[in-house]
């Protein structure tokens, strides 16, 4: 049941859509310009609607059901965002247009700024950075700006847990800093005895995501903080796991100097093929100066009979502009949107359900699956996908087989300080008949894990197409199929 | 696990060879990182590495990972097979899968095997 490629499906001379005669004069483009033949496919419209709709049924979505995938919170993402997105007066506008003309946009932008300032305590704001790790890249230039300004350009290395995202040290590196590996303790905490060992006069600070992707809130991170902080060191705050502090904890009330947000995460805009994301950065007080321009601000202050003016306004001492206009306005509606619905009671339940629902099929799971670090979860946990009476299984035979039953797969192998990592975010969209389905196939897979192996090797059994051929498609990259003739060397 | 009596190694799962220079990933590491599909040695003949610098990445199936100098010297000589052939570290991650060759070296603080055996047995449960 392979579904053709659009090229395959192409017939010469097929048309969907006929020009009309052209009703001014046609322009004289350069020859040089100009080439004999463009290989774009040729189909009917009802060719096009069919080979995307064949396409479509092969996709699994949040709208399909539960997708478990750990640190990427696939919460379901409500059709209200939707609507308010589509608004003409926020989709038809452009970002040159005279700010008169644009109040509306940017008195969102700016209430969007103060929302996500009270929901987080820092003092200023950037809807800038286009998604979470570039968020991280722009934390990590103002630390770098800060420390430069202070007359301190000797800070060069950046502290990183062992169980970071990817992405943690490799904003370090872009920003051309060292990165200084800190590995955890038996509880899944950073540990104490390397952080102080390694905090010196030449630390540009922390990146610590809190809750960690091991799922634990660090049981020290007072201490932590205060380790890095009087090295002289900021503390960088991974924003990726707020979903499981909305309306609990405030990051930069226990310290944090600058943390992103994911609004793609934390907030309900789409990602993972939906996108794009959405990272603003958020800074304590000493920061502010170095924020990304423009920002939106109050250029005259209002009146009891007139809105303020809003427009745009540049930090004294800002590292410049991250993103061309004004970041992805699209995805700041649907924040705003969602932040509306819920208010303030309804995002402290959305950590509070995102909680207990990860530590319900934590709970189930326990005692089949191992558990490293167990303890109390917050939004997500890792359980290792291997058993000694199981022989040959990996957490990816497990991840794959979990598609038979109709489950996106979790997070795999990551964090990389667990064996066979199978990392899981139910999420708070779910319910509890869902989290039950999704437990009972993990506890039956595990049973099929020792007694019939070969189901979990040669999965998946049910989709269109079976196990891919990772190595080789990682060893032989095809990258291209197509070149134009005169494309040269 | 394959451990060679002759060789050094360190806790981040390289492996030095006193009598050659040589060094590279450790069995135990190929392991864990499962199908290697992608191999680049950072360093250049000539150069002079630190213990504890990036000689070589390492990409697999699961993850990215570095090598590092698993102690100082002078670089001499630079495996050019393992780029097109990354799956030598999979397959013989000792004698094949040689990443860098360096001379003067100094090698310090590594395990013998029977250390290196132990330590990799505490991480396996």
């Amino acid at each position: 049941m392979t579904e053709p490629t659009i090229y395959e499906l192409s017939s010469p001379g097929r048309t969907g859509v006929t020009f009309p005669v052209p009703d001014v004069p046609l322009a004289k483009l350069p020859q040089n310009l100009l080439r004999k033949e463009l290989p774009l496919p040729e189909l009917a419209e009802v060719d096009v609607v069919r080979h995307y709709i064949a396409l479509s049924k092969y996709n699994y979505s949040v709208d399909d059901g539960l997708y478990p995938l750990g640190s990427c919170t696939m919460k379901y993402n409500p059709k209200i965002n939707e609507d308010t997105a589509r608004l003409p007066g926020f989709a038809y506008t452009h970002p040159l247009q005279p700010v008169e003309t644009v109040q509306g946009n940017l008195a969102l932008m700016f209430t969007l700024q103060e929302w996500l300032k009270e929901i987080s305590g820092f003092a200023a704001l950037t809807l800038q950075p286009a998604a979470g790790a570039h968020g991280e890249l722009t934390g990590v230039l103002i630390m770098r700006a800060y420390h430069r300004d202070r007359g301190d350009p000797k800070r060069v290395r950046m502290l990183i847990p062992d169980s970071a995202h990817g992405t943690n040290p490799a904003s370090s590196a872009m920003s051309n800093l060292e990165v200084v590996q800190i590995p955890s303790d038996a509880r899944g905490n950073l540990d104490l005895v390397a952080l102080k060992a390694a905090c010196d006069d030449a630390t540009v600070g922390l990146m610590l995501t809190n809750p960690n992707t091991l799922g634990l809130f660090d049981e020290h991170l007072e201490q932590v903080i205060k380790i890095v902080h009087d090295c002289g060191g900021l503390v960088y705050g991974d924003g990726a796991n707020l979903n499981a502090l909305l309306g609990i904890l405030r990051p930069a009330d226990v310290g944090f100097d600058v943390m992103h947000f994911n609004l793609h995460k934390t907030f309900s805009t789409p990602h993972g093929g939906g996108g794009p994301g959405s990272g603003p950065v958020g800074v304590s007080e000493k920061l502010a100066d170095f924020l990304p321009a423009p920002l939106v601000g109050i250029i005259e202050e209002g009146s009891d009979e007139e809105p303020p003016l809003f427009g745009f306004v540049t930090p004294k001492k800002s590292i410049g502009r991250v993103k061309a206009f004004h970041g992805h306005f699209g995805m700041m509606v649907r924040t705003y949107t969602y932040i509306s619905m819920h208010g303030p009671d309804g995002l402290r339940k959305i950590a509070e359900y995102a909680v207990l629902n990860a530590n319900y099929v934590k709970a189930r799971l326990k005692g089949v699956y191992t558990v490293p670090f167990d303890r109390i979860c917050m939004h997500e946990f890792v359980v290792e996908g291997q058993w000694a009476e199981a022989p040959g299984i990996r957490a990816l035979d497990v991840a794959k087989r979990l598609m038979d039953y109709d489950f996106h797969p979790p997070t795999n192998y990551f964090p990389l300080i667990v064996h066979e990592a199978l990392m899981i975010e139910p999420t708070e969209t779910e319910n509890k008949r869902t989290l039950d389905a999704f437990a009972d196939a993990l506890l039956k897979i595990a049973d099929e894990a020792k007694t019939t192996p070969s189901l979990l090797h040669e999965a998946p059994h049910k989709t269109p197409f079976g196990r891919m051929d990772e190595v080789k498609a990682a060893r032989e990259l095809v990258l291209c199929c197509w070149l134009p003739e005169d494309y040269g060397d | 696990m394959n451990i060679p009596t002759n060789l050094k190694y360190t806790k981040t799962d390289e492996w030095f060879d006193p009598a050659t220079g040589a060094m590279g990933l450790s069995d135990y590491a190929q392991g864990q990182l499962s199908d290697i599909v992608f191999v680049e040695i950072v360093v250049s003949t000539g150069e002079t590495v630190a213990p504890g610098k990036p000689i070589a990445s390492v990409e697999s199936v699961k993850a990215a990972a570095e090598t590092y100098a698993s102690v100082g010297g002078k670089v001499v000589a630079v495996n050019e097979d393992l780029s097109g052939n990354p799956e030598i570290l999979n397959t013989d991650p000792y004698v094949k899968g040689w990443m860098v060759k360096v001379e003067g070296a100094q090698a310090s603080g590594l395990m013998d095997a029977a250390a290196y055996t132990k330590y990799c047995e505490e991480r396996v449960h």
